[in-house]
């Protein structure tokens, strides 16, 4: 990482410093002149964003556990306090729970970014399984954070979600008893579910700079998918990439800001609002919006080992996707029928989120199951085979060259000569 | 073309002054909120004023009550332990003021200061036997056991302090007499504190 | 070969949209719910004083018989943005209440008049005892029920719900409820005995809680309808208050936070260009 670094210390103390602890060189040769390809478009902005919000997510969070408290008798009376009573804990509030859905929208589209682009390819597949364990950290963070504020919705998750480990043949009653620390969710549930709560985002902090460690390493992929070549294809990351992330992470936040102040219990259940309950169950128990998916493969198995094992299964399969996909051509721009089976795939998705919303009868259930059989034959079967059948159109022979083609002038002409900082 | 660069520069120069300036408007508004959120909140407010009935106070005892998440006390005292008070020569103390909430800060730490007698409404007929004190000792922070010490007032244990019968600090390591908090009568028996 | 899958692949997401739509269509879940309209909805919005108060004058006659309002103080109606009753008015409100407190020094918990710092006293003792007193229904605690009930809005709305800021399904709905009783039970509606019948109960149609409301039930001072209609509107409004006492103060900074992002995010947009002006990407 510092290696791209020219960083020399002007002074004694930086000279001091830098024989000891080379932190400024670190920090330069990642953040300020590490070489990005200069063709990077918005989507590679939402790794950044999603970084934002997790910041945003511990710092708020920290606030909270300030004022909640962790007890089945109290946690529910304590987030009311935090709304009504503690000087802008409405806002701590809000901020935290749309948060949790701010960033799983900034990582989805994160996820689905790599997915088109082949960013999970030679060299960097370290880097993208590093980013589904992330993603693994976020749902146990996430699922956990939700239990803490006691509603009904609360309750009755915890109960369905660790229930699945009960399918789990010989120990899974053993494992369920412990996680609940009784024979139902209880006090001491809600007890370890805080303490891992606050434990969890940290140790994804770490894994989120093992993830970029890994990409700074290989370089970044950029849209071409074509390695950069020479310092033509690349720009230092400051100015140029913290100004545009900067910029794109403003305008996330008009999004944020929109949810959190006007419609702040839109991703939210109404039910949440009801304290927990043990004796009565909500008519339809949904989780929050960003588990619908896996909820609904989760259902569509008729059988309850089958389910777990298939829902889980489903992020399982994106461990072993490098090793899938077998084209060597990264960019889906330059592969036209991956293009069309990755917006199939991505539709799918979608599909699958609306149907995890819906109760599970009639039709619903038919469609749920069509959808998961497509979700694993996609990366099973289509990713496989596709790179044999398929015929890549030409690559570009470097970045340089695809940008100069993209902005329509064969030759290179003033307007694209290279930065004033590389000159 | 010197001119057009010169100028150019100025813009650009205006343009990430204005944008800096921006952002920094905005780190500082977002601060306030999650500084803010470490105050008081709206339910410890509500209880920063209490009232008490001070009517079935006997001479010669003492009662406490919360108060902001600290003990008052509030003693019905003696003649005997009023004149001891009386008797003793401002020069003499540790701290000549009054440390009476209701009083100017420069008042002096008289008897008349210290009780009640001297606060808006009277006190009535317990007047000057009357003592509403923070049962906070000045040093660190520990509750003082009354009727103890060598002034027959009150002993901290915690660093040995000895407070005397109008709870002004004659020995030990606490700087200040006991606090007087603010309070006022709303009757001949209750008094609303806070 | 190309075209080929390119085209099936449309006429297959787009068979399978339609066909995934329709249900949600036709199914209808859940009663049908009118909307209503409310000062407090949308970006500006905010409650309306005289509303809030008669609002809480029903809660008081006629709602707190049963339902408790567990997170409310007294002093929460003096608070900005909410009833706006002054200090003297709510010691006067709360010295009309009393509560347990204790124990006092010879051990007892004893009765006193309530403070404005102490909380509205629930009709009942306990869940069981509001059970047992209401025919085994328990009366929700109401203090949360407007952010509590939401009849679920299904596809498409939800989607325009997120962008027309609609947040009042559980005003709407309440006053959906407390208008929705009818006489005339369907033939094919079975209500037991000691229930009513109301299309409009979420969990319903046979609902435990009797036509709470009818006209002149309750006296208005400042001259507003004594209809049901009125005061269902009017109780709801003061539900919403209860469930979301911050309203008016979060649209109020929502806004300026908005602004604020706009004139960011349009600077930080103009320093980007200018970085990257020399640069083709």
């Amino acid at each position: 990482m510092a290696g791209h670094s020219t960083y020399v210390p002007q002074n004694k103390a930086a000279r001091w410093l830098e024989k000891r602890l080379p932190v400024i060189s670190l920090v330069r040769g990642s953040f300020v002149d590490f070489p990005t390809p200069k063709n990077l478009n918005y989507w590679w902005t939402f790794g950044g964003i999603a970084f934002f919000v997790l910041v945003a997510q511990i710092v708020t969070g920290i606030v909270l556990a300030m004022h909640y408290t962790g007890h089945v008798d109290m946690a529910f009376n304590s987030v009311e306090h935090i709304m009504r009573d503690v000087n802008y804990g409405w806002l701590m509030r809000y901020l935290h729970a749309n948060g949790a859905s701010m960033f799983f929208i900034a990582v989805y589209i994160h996820i689905f970014r790599g997915l088109y682009y082949g960013s999970y390819k030679d060299p960097r597949e370290i880097s993208w399984i590093l980013g589904v364990i992330i993603f693994l950290l976020m749902m146990a963070t996430a699922f956990m954070g939700y239990v803490l504020p006691w509603g009904q919705m609360s309750f009755w998750g915890a109960t369905v979600i660790t229930n699945l480990f009960s399918a789990i043949p010989l120990v899974g009653e053993t494992i369920t008893h412990w996680l609940w620390g009784g024979f139902a969710v209880g006090n001491p549930t809600l007890n370890r579910f805080f303490s891992l709560h606050y434990l969890l985002p940290f140790m994804i902090v770490g894994v989120v700079l093992l993830h970029v460690w890994a990409f700074h390493t290989s370089g970044n992929n950029n849209p071409t998918g074509v390695d950069p070549k020479s310092d033509k294809d690349t720009l230092p990351f400051h100015p140029y990439y913290t100004m545009k992330d900067l910029y794109a992470i403003v305008v996330f936040m008009l999004l944020f800001a929109w949810f959190a102040f006007y419609a702040p219990n839109y991703m939210g259940h109404p039910d949440n609002y009801t304290e927990a309950n043990p004796l009565v169950t909500p008519a339809h128990i949904v989780p929050e919006w960003y588990f619908l998916p896996f909820y609904a493969i989760l259902r569509a198995i008729p059988d309850k080992l089958g389910g777990v094992v298939a829902m889980f299964g489903a992020i399982a399969v994106l461990f072993i996707l490098p090793w899938l996909d077998t084209s060597r051509v990264r960019s889906a721009t330059y592969r036209p029928i991956y293009k069309q089976f990755f917006w199939i795939f991505a539709v799918v998705c979608v599909v699958l989120g609306w149907l995890g919303s819906k109760p599970p009868e009639g039709g619903y259930v038919l469609a749920s199951r069509i959808c998961t059989a497509y979700y694993f034959i996609h990366f099973l079967v289509i990713l496989p085979l596709l790179g044999f059948f398929e015929k890549p159109k030409p690559l570009p022979a470097s970045i340089n060259e695809a940008v100069l083609e993209k902005n329509g002038s064969g030759q290179p002409s003033g307007a694209v000569a290279a930065p004033e900082t590389k000159s | 073309m010197a001119t057009t660069e010169m100028g150019e520069a100025t813009r650009r120069d205006f343009l990430y002054i204005a944008t800096g300036a921006v952002g920094a408007v905005g780190v500082g508004a977002l601060a306030w909120p999650f500084i803010n959120q470490m105050n008081p909140d709206a339910s410890a407010l509500a209880l920063a004023s209490i009232e008490v009935d001070v009517s079935n106070v006997a001479e010669g005892q003492q009662i406490k009550v919360m108060w902001r998440g600290k003990p008052l006390f509030i003693r019905n005292r003696t003649d005997k332990e009023v004149e001891e008070a009386k008797a003793v020569d401002i020069s003499e103390l540790r701290d000549p003021l009054a440390r009476n909430l209701n009083l100017p800060a420069d008042a002096q730490a008289t008897d008349e200061n210290r009780a009640a007698g001297g606060a808006e409404g009277g006190g009535a007929d317990l007047g000057e036997k009357l003592l509403i004190m923070v049962g906070v000792c000045t040093h660190l922070g520990c509750i003082p056991l009354g009727e103890s010490g060598d002034f027959d007032g009150w002993f901290c244990p915690c660093h040995g302090s000895h407070y005397d019968t109008a709870g002004r600090i004659r020995k030990g390591p606490a700087p200040e007499n006991l606090l007087i908090p603010p309070y006022k009568f709303t009757s001949e028996t209750v008094v609303t504190i806070g | 070969m190309k075209t080929l899958i390119s085209t099936s692949v449309r006429v297959a997401v787009a068979a399978a949209f339609v066909g995934m739509a329709a249900p949600a269509f036709a199914a209808g879940e859940g009663p049908h719910i009118e909307r209503q309209q409310w000062t407090f909805s949308g970006p500006f919005g905010h409650y309306d004083k005289a509303q809030l108060q008669r609002g809480f004058k029903i809660y008081k006659e006629v709602c707190s018989s049963c339902h408790s309002l567990d997170q409310i103080a007294f002093r929460n109606l003096g608070e900005a943005g909410g009833l706006g009753y002054d200090d003297d008015q709510i010691k006067t409100l709360a010295a009309e209440y009393t509560v347990q407190d204790g124990p006092n020094d010879e051990g007892d918990m004893f009765e006193r008049a309530a403070k404005p710092s102490d909380r509205f006293p629930a009709p009942f003792p306990n869940r069981k005892a509001a059970e047992a007193s209401n025919g085994g229904a328990y009366p929700p605690d109401l203090s949360l029920i407007a952010k509590a009930r939401a009849v679920e809005r299904g596809f498409p709305w939800f989607v325009f719900d997120a962008f027309t800021q609609y947040q009042e399904q559980g005003p709407d709905y309440i006053h959906g409820l407390l208008t929705g009783y009818e006489e005339d039970v369907p033939e094919d509606v079975e209500i037991p005995d000691g229930k009513y019948y109301n299309p409009h109960f979420i969990a319903g149609p046979a609902i435990g809680m009797p036509p709470p409301l009818s006209d002149d039930l309750v006296d208005y001072p400042d001259g507003s309808p004594t209809t049901v209609d009125q005061y269902a509107t009017d109780v709801s409004a003061f539900l919403m208050w209860a469930a979301e006492p911050k309203l008016e103060e979060r649209k109020k900074i929502g806004f300026r936070v908005m602004i604020f992002l706009v004139v960011f995010a349009s600077l930080l947009y103009f320093t980007k260009k200018k970085i990257w002006r020399n640069v083709a990407h």
